[in-house]
């Protein structure tokens, strides 16, 4: 077959009227789908080949791929296919497919969007991304080799991102001799194995990617087989979209105001319809508010559904911004802050129990801790393992608990309401993606206890104003003399002071933790919380921790209001403090006997802004200390004027 | 699947990507390349943002050898819409005498992609939309929507953020910036029968009219003005031409053609048997030379 007219459709050639064909083809459906298998299972190819055959390739592609398979190609010099999709230039050289390619074709009946996924579980993170949009999934099996620990892996992640319609094509029907036994004994097991994750509907179609068997055509060589040919299956499967009969959703990207009198709130419809005069809901704050407009690029509408984006205008001045949802009614979605949520872990750095990252969910931006790890699934065998961190591409179930509460949906019934990723809050790297459940508390049954006596009060009450002075360095840096002899100089002032010291709340509040990054990032969250508490009760609370984390101290800063956090870097290098070494512990570090000692196998990340940093190398104990008093005095903490302003 | 057809949800798509664009980012700008893809992305931002108007300018980077048609259409765009409109060369280039026919593969480089990078520096943009679509070009199918460049402009393929359903993470550090792709998903065809649909203007270069040609490696090149070289073997033809894709005309391929309006190019891209990267000499060394010339900083 040589590569010919594009489209796979005759409007072109034949001079029919190309009116006609446009409007017809507008009218066409899209099916997103997502191809996994492993490195060998003959995923490329098969893409390879629908393109082909569907007319996708152009004579001068086809001559590029013609060289390249002979110079690159894996099947000595025959046209492979493979190469048409393997992209990256380092990928051509391995011979694999490491990142997630979209591919776009198209026929009489449908066009397609798929997502080329790699099949090796190092990259779970990417076949996750490709299954995330899409409809449908097909996954190769290797005829020589059934069922394997892979196969298993592809379907469970794929019916967990929501794909309801799972095809399974039994690849190199050709190389097992077209063989029915084979092909049902397949069928057998994967269906047996189906029942164990849910999956709603399946189709089992044997093929030969290579040679072309039941790809486009039925083949002549599996007389025993009645079904469709993969692209026949793939032009008809009803695929109905949950998102149409739903209730009306729609995140808030971005409020549109060109002058005072215009204030549109846009988005894209994430569920339902939404018709002028309606009544709607703002969430998480409750109002309620009539539809007066409906905008689409081309002027104004009465009605607009699932899909598309609009900008809407409503009858009252309500305050409404990005992230907010708007909802049916009387019928709007539940709004929390605690949820159970599945969790895939993308990154090389852990993710850690206690550590803070950034939440994005719909046009939401929101802090989020995980807390706890409820477990880890193993993704061959589904158990369930004890976890305390995600390694990169691990899934786990997990509780997470948001700064702010918002509305969701579980994930189950909407991708929009329930999908979310996570985001590094140093790196912005996206680390990792995650699936809402249930939520474990509704934000309407917590309510802050009002209190009379406040902060402030206290804080007059004292003449001072409360803060915490956080102190970090290596491991005998010189943290706690310093702190102590600021503390004594505060205390002879009259100031209330307390001072919280790694060793001591190790001792008692922190006595359960270790040494692991996962234990250091909890230690520091709940001394944060406790210096906190004591930052409300008016105290100038003093923090003598290690504290190695950047992300840690961040969080330990966002707790208290602007002004209250003061990073104290006590700046002495790693050969000093070992010299002087008044503990022992680098000794002991040194011969292996304490594991995780930062500095010596745990990292230190230095502060890349402290409000104060002490060179200790220049500096006397005395005169550090004299400089954080200094520096408390010209930021109004204490001195003539240190209660707060009234 | 949606009640809605594919081009309605690839403009709900497109329209999305740009306000979470302008949503996150401090400073955006538009490339304009004043192709067919750009005036795609043009009348999108238009639908996006009504009825106030797109919130951030045009950019566009003249190599000094722009066809005047285009420039001339650019011109009348801006003005129609009283778009903000910033044309940048590379100046530097331009005076050490850089010019298509003497400098190789190099010229792209110093009067596209590092005009480019001047022009992003030069007013602190911090993401820039682009009309790249993953169907053009095999290395482009794995780049993302919103896509990374480090302070250096370098794109690093195989150290991208993840991107699922349809969250984008536009948080940068301090010197990075992102080029953000809301044609990602369209196709060729799809572009130019959004174009007929949506009546879109383009440039009158996409169809086919007598010009001056000559033939060069196989390719014909239009004859925009004076200053391309011709030998005395050089035999200026006048050839019924339009052209598939737009850049520096001594680098342009032209088509045959009697293709002289929208339904007329959908007809012919139909049967056509080439790849619409065929006419361009941009990207021909090679068959990973876009993706080096990405990593680069080439849009």
């Amino acid at each position: 077959m040589a590569a010919g007219a594009r489209g796979g459709e005759d409007a072109g050639r034949s001079g029919g009227d190309v009116e006609e064909y446009i409007e017809r083809n507008q009218r066409k459906e899209l099916l997103r789908f997502l191809t996994c298998g492993s490195v060998d299972d003959g995923k490329s190819s098969l893409i390879g080949r629908l393109l082909f055959e569907a007319n996708m390739i152009f004579d001068d592609q086809f001559e590029a791929l013609k060289d390249d398979s002979v110079k690159v190609g894996t099947l000595g010099g025959a046209v492979d296919f493979a190469l048409l999709v393997d992209g990256l230039a380092a990928e051509r050289e391995q011979g694999i497919t490491i990142d997630v390619a979209y591919r776009f074709f198209k026929t009489e009946k449908r066009k397609f969007i798929v997502a080329d996924t790699p099949g090796h579980e190092q990259y779970t993170r990417n076949m996750v991304t490709g299954a995330s949009t899409a409809d449908l999934a097909v996954i190769l099996i290797d005829a020589r080799k059934g069922v394997l620990t892979q196969t298993r892996r592809h379907s469970y992640l794929a019916t967990l991102l929501g794909i309801r319609h799972i095809v399974v094509a039994v690849n190199k029907m050709d190389l097992v001799d077209y063989s029915a036994d084979i092909f049902d004994k397949i069928e057998r097991e994967y269906r047996e194995f189906a029942k164990t994750i849910k999956l709603e509907a399946l189709t089992c179609i044997p093929v030969s990617a290579v040679v072309g068997d039941n790809v486009t055509l039925r083949s002549a060589s599996t007389p025993w087989y009645s079904g469709p040919s993969l692209l026949e299956h793939l032009e008809s499967v009803a695929v109905p979209d949950p998102a149409e009969g739903a209730p009306f959703r729609m995140p808030v990207q971005w409020v549109n105001r060109p002058n005072p009198e215009f204030r549109g709130f846009a988005g894209l419809i994430a569920s339902g319809a939404v018709r002028r005069g309606d009544a709607l809901r703002v969430l998480p704050s409750g109002r309620t508010s009539t539809v007066a407009r409906i905008f689409t690029g081309e002027g104004e509408a009465r009605e607009s559904v699932a899909g598309q984006s609009v900008t809407l205008t409503l009858a009252d001045e309500i305050d409404v911004s990005r992230g907010d949802v708007l909802a049916a009614a009387d019928s709007p979605p539940a709004v929390a802050n605690q949820f159970e949520a599945t969790v895939i872990w993308m990154h090389d750095d852990p993710l850690l129990q206690g550590r803070a990252y950034l939440l994005k969910i719909g046009a939401a931006t929101v802090i989020a801790t995980v807390s706890p790890i409820k477990y880890r699934v193993n993704v061959n065998t589904m158990e369930h393992i004890a976890a305390k961190k995600l390694d990169l591409n691990d899934i786990g179930v997990v509780v997470i608990e948001l700064s702010t509460a918002i509305p969701f949906e579980p994930y189950q019934d909407s991708r929009v309401m329930g999908g979310f990723i996570l985001i590094d809050r140093l790196t912005y790297n996206t680390v990792g993606a995650g699936l809402l459940h249930f939520a474990l508390r509704r934000s309407q049954n917590v309510h802050w206890q009002a209190l009379d006596v406040n902060k402030r009060s206290r804080a007059v009450l004292s003449h001072q104003k409360p803060c915490i002075l956080w102190f970090t360095g290596f491991s005998g840096a010189g943290k706690s003399t310093i702190a102590n002899l600021v503390e004594k100089q505060l205390h002879a002032d009259g100031r209330h002071t307390y001072l919280l010291d790694g060793d001591n709340v190790r001792h008692g509040l922190n006595k359960d933790l270790g040494f692991a990054d996962q234990d250091r990032v909890e230690n520091i969250r709940r001394v944060a919380e406790v210096a906190r508490l004591m930052v409300d009760a008016g105290l100038i609370v003093m923090v003598s921790f290690i504290s190695p984390f950047r992300s840690e101290r961040r969080m330990a800063r966002t707790l208290v209001e602007a002004g209250e956090f003061i990073e104290v870097f006590v700046d002495t290098p790693l050969s000093q403090a070992e010299a002087r070494d008044a503990k022992g512990l680098y000794k002991k570090a040194r011969r292996g006997e304490l594991k995780n000692f930062t500095g010596i196998d745990s990292p230190y990340e230095a502060p890349e802004d402290p409000e104060i940093r002490l060179d200790t190398t220049v500096l006397t104990p005395e005169a550090a200390a004299s400089r954080i008093i200094a520096y408390m005095r010209e930021a109004g903490i204490i001195g003539a004027n240190s209660a707060w302003d009234i | 699947m949606s009640q809605l057809d594919y081009l309605q949800r690839l403009e709900a798509e497109s329209i999305h990507i740009f306000r979470e664009v302008i949503a996150e980012c401090e400073k955006p700008v538009m490339l304009y390349s004043v192709g067919k893809d750009s005036s795609v992305m043009l009348h999108l931002a238009l639908k996006a943002f009504a009825p106030a108007k797109p919130p951030f300018p045009l950019l566009q980077i003249a190599s000094g050898w722009d066809f005047r048609e285009m420039l001339a259409f650019r011109d009348a765009i801006s003005k129609k819409h009283a778009w903000e409109l910033l044309v940048h060369t590379n100046e530097e280039g331009a005076r050490a005498g850089v010019k298509p026919w003497t400098h190789g593969a190099a010229y792209s480089d110093i009067m596209l992609t590092q005009a480019l990078r001047q022009a992003l520096d030069k007013y602190g943009f911090d993401a820039a939309f682009g009309g790249g679509r993953r169907d053009e070009e095999k290395s482009r199918a794995k780049e993302r929507v919103f896509s990374f460049r480090s302070a250096q402009h370098r794109w690093d393929p195989k150290n991208q953020r993840p991107e699922l359903w349809s969250l984008y993470n536009a948080r940068k550090n301090r010197g990075e910036s992102i080029r953000v792709f809301p044609l990602s998903n369209w196709t060729e065809l799809d572009v130019w029968q959004y174009i007929h649909l949506q009546q879109i203007p383009i440039v009158p270069l996409y169809f086919a009219k007598p010009r001056p040609v000559v033939r060069r490696d196989g390719r014909l090149i239009m004859v925009d003005d004076d200053r391309l070289p011709l030998g005395k073997d050089d035999r200026v033809q006048t050839l019924s031409v339009r052209f598939r894709t737009l850049g520096c005309y001594p680098l342009t391929g032209a088509t045959m053609s009697t293709a002289a309006d929208v339904p007329a190019v959908i007809r012919e891209m139909l049967s056509t048997k080439n790849s619409e990267r065929e006419g361009r000499g941009v990207d021909k060394d090679g068959s990973a030379s876009m993706e080096r010339k990405k990593q680069e900083g080439y849009f």
